[in-house]
């Protein structure tokens, strides 16, 4: 494939670079080579196909993946009776900034908001405490029993978490050893979080692949265990933190069915399980502004840290 | 230092009784920062993934709502579900979900990747906005579609329709309607996802075969037939695999779209767990609730090894 550059520019590529990437294009590299070979594109008549082919399909995820979204964007600043009369308006009779206004105010966002933002904050902690302290003693420190341990952990993998829905419960409403109930608290939510298995594992894969000779050093010159970790893994340890944490942030903001469970107390709950009890009772256009409001943190999530997400493909792409 | 040793009279005692300590505690010392370390792990998973599973189990065999003590019943949780004439509905509508998904839903990540792979510029712009609906909380999303989905004729699907002559189409509020209408959104809401995965398998294919092909005379359409497709069918089983395991486990879009309606035609399994434990008036049956889970876990736990069974004979 074309060297196309890792960081995805928002928009169209900026008028500068264009030429330059154009150039790059053309230039035939044997090395890197997609389904259709320089000779095809060469072709008079397949050059309209492909065009046309990619024109279309922009065209197409454009109205498709994001059509709704600026339905939604259109829609939560119309007055309600536009929104009615004419769905597919391009642009609305009069803009109702309000609506905005109205739903973060009059219908209590603000504090389901909020709620939000603090599960979100508080998964992510126990998230990053539990993946990052148990990936090291499986991967660096490896007491007796540690592979064990480890496939206990990945086990977990192979459970469906809705299955354990009603266990967790009950679990949560009486804590073994502790005896308290994390019913209507927000540990109820923060907790489960944290036993993820695929955070664990690939925390552990990634300072599996730290160089040992630094660690090995480390040791030599008498580190110990705390400070190799807190001096030397975790400092080599960004991307995968990072990684880790922005999944964290954007699964917490998404999660629907467990706050549903361990939050019963609308005053405590996130977004995702008041919107749907608030749809009922709320005029559309409040409710369309609440939807937006609602989604625009995990976009703006996903558009600063894209190559995280998107990296499954392009990193591949980068190296060809 | 001549106040010192004074503590306990001996002078010299103090210092070997310090490197006897300090031999003894060694090990320990050596072990209390593994044991500190594992602390988070062991009790997050210990209390909220190991005991529940464990639990499960329990409970399945016994008769618990929280208010009466919780009591052995041998298997009557299962034969009370196995008996109950709606476990036959969700399950029907669960295989339901899950065929619509494969023709709806599961074609349209691998034909995205495919024509994406070779798009040549601004390849950046179109995987972004594959995966934008993916980040949409699903809460949202549905809520959003419940719009989108409005049986009058000015609704905004109907109004679409309607240009070219068809509908209206009461997507939710008809039987045969609701599952396809929810399957369509779900697929909107996942596709992107799979999209990177794809796009990622197709960048390891070798050009050498590309160039072979070209060689015997192949055009892009048959390149794709005879290169492409083969060499992403262990992805595409993955894939497949997965998205079975996540239809089996279909909640939220019946739970939020129509609640299992209209007259059960979205009830599927999932839902049927929650309503056992959390929709019931006379307070929570867990017994029957875990004893579906567990079945449903021992069915995602047979596709498992049917999956890893086809993977490994392909392999050899």
């Amino acid at each position: 494939m074309s060297a196309v550059p890792v960081p995805v520019p928002q928009e169209p590529a900026a008028p500068a670079s264009a030429p330059v990437r154009r150039r790059r294009g053309r230039t035939a590299e044997p090395e890197s080579r997609g389904i259709s070979s320089a000779y095809d594109r060469r072709v008079p008549g397949a050059r309209v196909v492909r065009a046309l082919v990619s024109g279309g399909l922009l065209v197409l995820l454009v109205v498709v993946a994001l059509g709704p979204i600026l339905w939604l964007a259109k829609s939560a600043v119309t007055p309600t009776q536009d929104t009615l009369r004419d769905p597919i308006a391009l642009w609305p009779h009069g803009i109702d900034w309000a609506n905005l206004r109205t739903a973060w105010v009059d219908i209590d966002l603000e504090r389901y908001f909020a709620n939000t933002v603090v599960i979100a904050i508080g998964s992510w902690a126990v998230q990053m405490l539990v993946a990052v302290t148990g990936g090291y003693v499986l991967s660096v420190l490896r007491p007796p029993g540690s592979r064990l341990l480890y496939g206990l952990v990945l086990g977990t993998m192979f459970v469906p978490a809705v299955v354990l829905l009603v266990p967790l419960y009950l679990t949560a409403l009486d804590v073994p050893l502790l005896h308290v109930s994390l019913v209507n608290t927000y540990w109820g939510a923060f907790l489960p979080a944290g036993a993820s298995a695929f955070n664990v594992a690939i925390v552990k894969r990634f300072f599996d692949n730290l160089p040992r000779e630094i660690i090995d050093a480390a040791r030599v010159d008498g580190c110990g265990d705390f400070r190799l970790f807190f001096s030397i893994v975790l400092p080599m340890s960004k991307p995968v933190l990072g990684v880790v944490s922005v999944f964290a942030v954007l699964a917490a903001w998404k999660d629907f069915i467990w706050p549903l469970v361990v939050l019963p107390d609308p005053a405590k709950q996130p977004l995702s399980v008041r919107l749907p009890r608030l749809a009922n009772v709320t005029e559309l256009d409040v409710l369309l502004a609440a939807l937006l409001i609602s989604c625009i943190v995990p976009i703006a999530f996903f558009l600063v840290f894209q190559r995280m997400f998107l990296r499954g493909g392009l990193e591949g792409a980068v190296k060809g | 230092m001549p106040g010192r040793p004074s503590s306990d009279g001996r002078p010299g005692t103090l210092p070997i009784r310090k490197a006897t300590m300090t031999a003894l505690l060694a090990p320990l010392r050596r072990a209390a920062a593994p044991v500190l370390f594992l602390l988070p792990m062991l009790l997050v998973f210990g209390l909220f993934s190991w005991w529940p599973i464990v639990r499960s189990v329990v409970m399945s065999l016994q008769q618990t709502n929280l208010v009466t003590a919780p009591e052995f019943v041998g298997l009557d949780n299962f034969r009370a579900v196995l008996q109950d004439p709606l476990l036959a509905t969700a399950v029907q509508n669960t295989v339901w979900f899950a065929l619509l998904a494969l023709v709806i839903g599961y074609p349209v990540p691998l034909v995205l990747a495919v024509i994406m792979s070779d798009v040549r510029r601004a390849r950046g712009l179109y995987t972004l906005l594959a995966y934008l609906p993916v980040v949409i909380p699903p809460a949202v999303a549905v809520l959003l579609w419940r719009i989108f989905y409005d049986a009058e004729p000015t609704g905004l699907f109907n109004t679409v329709l309607g240009w070219v002559g068809l509908g209206p189409v009461p997507w939710l509020e008809d039987r045969s309607w609701a599952m396809p209408s929810l399957v369509l959104e779900a697929t909107w809401a996942a596709a992107g996802g799979t999209v990177i995965i794809y796009l990622a398998a197709l960048v390891s294919v070798p050009p050498e075969l590309y160039d072979a092909a070209e060689v015997d005379g192949a055009g892009v359409l048959r390149k794709i037939w005879h290169v492409t497709l083969p060499h992403l069918r262990g992805v595409m089983l993955i894939t497949l695999i997965l998205q079975i395991i996540g239809t089996a486990q279909v909640f939220l879009e019946p739970y939020l779209f129509t609640d299992g309606g209209p007259d059960n035609a979205t009830l599927t399994v999932l839902l049927l767990v929650y309503n056992y434990a959390f929709q019931n008036t006379t307070g929570g049956d867990y017994g029957k609730a875990t004893a579906l889970s567990l079945m449903l876990a021992a069915f995602l736990a047979c596709l498992s090894l049917v999956y890893f069974r086809v993977t490994r004979r392909w392999a050899s």
